[in-house]
């Protein structure tokens, strides 16, 4: 057997920075590539995850006339003794919380400054409420039976230049289609790490937030975390109750699950441009060995190398230079990856709305798997482009050789 | 026995409209064991003539016999297989692979017909040691004197037990010393191996050696000489 990868190695050898500048294009492609997909998964794994857990829930349930874009309090539209429904929920084994929420819409003043927000009652000790339970950064957490007490978002504090223990008035909608108006305490405030969100919300019990906006008894949704969210249709099948809808987390958001599917076509895109300009630069890399070595490719036929075997050293250059280039690429790519999958990249917020959150701070994440395929694909558009000069150095005529150029 | 047999045999090339007949009918046969030289003036067909025996072009028209097979229709790969047990061929500039040592060159055709590495080795250093280069193996020809690249290109030549061996001017790049020693060397394995060779020249001290010389003129054969 002719070691072709020994003559292949020798071979690059010859014009070593040519090979060198051919297999960096290679893995500047490779490394570039594997970031933007850690990038474009991490953004929708953080899009999709945020959006779950702060905005939908996997699953809710709802008056059917609830619209949600409404946030009426207006009793026709909500659940009513939503508690026991809840307990329920919460005791079927795949579900990990499931707590009645009423969401009504207000303003927050102080002194001369006002803010929309959209004031949600919550159980507080809610396994659901963890993410703001968890995220008081001042001040404590509220307690079921407080009355005075509101939890606001870290955004809208500074914004208003609210400390914990300071004072706000709160104007709410009521279900009667009124306002009505009180002093409220700032327990704490807390942080998700998703400014978009955090700015435009408040907490208050849930009794308090019924008395107060006249919905006594009475909820907007059920909010429902699952233990898994593949089991989401299953879960909601079960639970479907006379004059209440249940919506999956992928009826609730369709826009991000079809951004989902489309950020996978833009990626294929840009890996086949990007690919398609490394692969040229192989091609041209392979081209120019070709010409350069007619001579002796003329006395290696002449010798009895064949057309295939031909085919079979080229194709080995082009190999190395995959494995080199590639090889270096996805290792520099994976760096990238592991570190601002560490670090972040701080975006801030970037006002997408509520239908798409994301963390201020994207976190690139690379699966396994499309690292895999990134570098398979890249392999094979490498050798594959590489068949053309070989085929053409495979079809040269040994003549050549003898012809008695230098 | 006839290691080559030519009938009438054309090479007309073609560029454009102009036509050049590089061969105009040659006939000749080639028995085992010849030293033959082939001469005559530039541009006579010398080159289109080794070409056409060796199994590396194909004629316009005519008949080319390598060892009792008919070539003119074999294919590409067809052609590649019968050199490679059949015919060696040395080159005016010495041809050998640049980044292949001395006993790397000598073995890629045994390489390319699957010879195990024990023959492989055996049969490098016995013919490195034919072209009195045995301590030479592992230098790489930019490493060599042009005499000693040529006679690594003999030894390649040979490696595969070749029938015939077809040279191309091989001592046209050579200073008279190294060219002799070049020439004294084919004589050598002629005689001992009894392998045929065919070379085409201008160099009359390379003449001296041949037992038959063939003239060609104008693509045609005008003067075939033995003895
Ligand atoms: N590949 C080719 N294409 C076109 N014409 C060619 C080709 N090879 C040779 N010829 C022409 O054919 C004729 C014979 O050429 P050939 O190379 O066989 O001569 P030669 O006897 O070897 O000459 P020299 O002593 O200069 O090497 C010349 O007129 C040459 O120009
Ligand atoms: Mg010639």
């Amino acid at each position: 057997m002719i070691n072709y990868f020994k003559l292949a190695y020798r071979n690059l050898g010859r014009h070593r920075r040519r090979s060198l500048l051919s297999a960096l294009a290679l893995a500047l492609g490779t490394a570039l590539l594997m970031f933007i997909a850690a990038f474009f998964q991490g953004e929708m794994r953080s899009s999709m995850e945020t959006t779950l857990k702060l905005n939908t829930g996997h699953l809710q349930v709802r008056d059917e006339d609830y619209d949600p874009d409404k946030l009426s309090v207006a009793w026709e539209y909500l659940i009513e003794n939503p508690d026991q429904a809840a307990a329920q929920i919460e005791s079927l084994d795949p579900v990990l919380a499931a707590t009645p929420r009423l969401l009504a819409s207000g303003i927050v003043s102080v002194r001369d400054e006002s803010a929309g927000v959209q004031i949600m009652g919550i159980v507080p000790e809610s396994e659901a409420n963890a993410p703001y339970r968890d995220g008081i950064v001042s001040g404590e957490f509220i307690t079921a039976d407080d009355r005075e007490g509101i939890i606001i978002g870290l955004p809208l504090a500074e914004s208003l230049d609210l400390r914990a223990g300071d004072s706000i008035n709160l104007l709410v909608n009521t279900s009667d289609g009124d306002v009505d108006e009180q002093q409220f305490t700032v327990r704490g405030i807390f942080t998700t790490g998703t400014s978009a969100w955090d700015k435009g919300v408040v907490f208050l019990p849930l009794a308090k937030a019924q008395a107060f906006a006249r919905a006594e008894n009475h909820a907007s949704i059920i909010f429902v975390l699952l233990n898994d969210r593949e089991q989401a249709d299953e879960v909601a099948a079960a639970i479907q109750g006379e004059g209440v809808v249940v919506k999956t987390w992928t009826q609730m958001n369709e826009l991000l699950v079809l951004v989902e599917d489309f950020s996978n076509a833009y990626l294929a895109v840009i890996n086949l441009i990007v690919l398609g300009v490394t692969a040229t630069v192989i091609v041209n890399t392979l081209l120019m060995s070709v010409f350069e070595r007619t001579r002796e490719i003329g006395i290696l036929s002449a010798i009895g190398m064949k057309g295939r075997q031909v085919i079979a050293l080229f194709l080995a250059e082009a190999s190395l230079l995959a494995f080199g280039g590639i090889g270096a690429g996805a290792l520099a790519g994976w760096a990238l990856s592991a570190y601002f999958g560490k670090v972040g990249v701080y975006f801030g917020d970037l006002g997408i709305g509520e239908q798409m959150l994301l963390e201020d701070r994207i976190y690139t994440y690379l699966t396994l798997d499309s690292a895999v395929s990134l570098i398979v694909t890249a392999f094979l558009v490498t050798v594959l482009a590489s068949l053309y000069p070989a085929r053409m150095a495979s079809r040269m005529e040994p003549v050549e050789a003898l012809h008695g150029k230098q | 026995m006839e290691v080559a047999k030519l009938t009438n045999v054309t090479r007309v090339y073609k560029i454009g409209e102009v036509e050049t007949r590089a061969l105009n009918g040659v006939s000749m046969a080639i028995s085992d064991g010849e030293f033959t030289s082939l001469v005559g003036p530039s541009g006579s067909g010398k080159t289109t003539l080794l070409q056409l025996i060796g199994c590396l072009d194909k004629p316009t028209s005519g008949s080319v016999i390598i060892g009792g097979q008919e070539t003119t229709n074999l294919s590409r790969n067809q052609r590649a297989d019968l050199r490679k047990g059949t015919i060696g061929f040395v080159f005016q500039f010495f041809a050998l692979i640049p980044t292949l040592t001395a006993y790397e060159n000598v073995e890629m055709p045994l390489l390319l017909n699957g010879k195990t590495p024990a023959q492989r080795k055996q049969r490098v250093m016995e013919l490195l040691e034919a072209v009195d280069l045995a301590d030479r193996g592992h230098h790489r020809p930019d490493q060599l004197s042009g005499g000693q690249q040529q006679r690594v290109a003999v030894a390649r030549a040979l490696s595969t037990n070749p029938k015939m061996i077809l040279a191309d001017e091989p001592t046209a790049n050579l200073d008279t010393a190294n060219g002799e020693q070049v020439m004294e060397i084919m004589k050598k394995l002629n005689k001992e191996t009894g392998v045929t060779f065919v070379f085409a020249t201008h160099d009359p001290r390379v003449i001296k050696y041949a037992s038959r010389v063939v003239t060609l003129e104008d693509g045609v054969i005008v003067k075939d000489t033995k003895g």
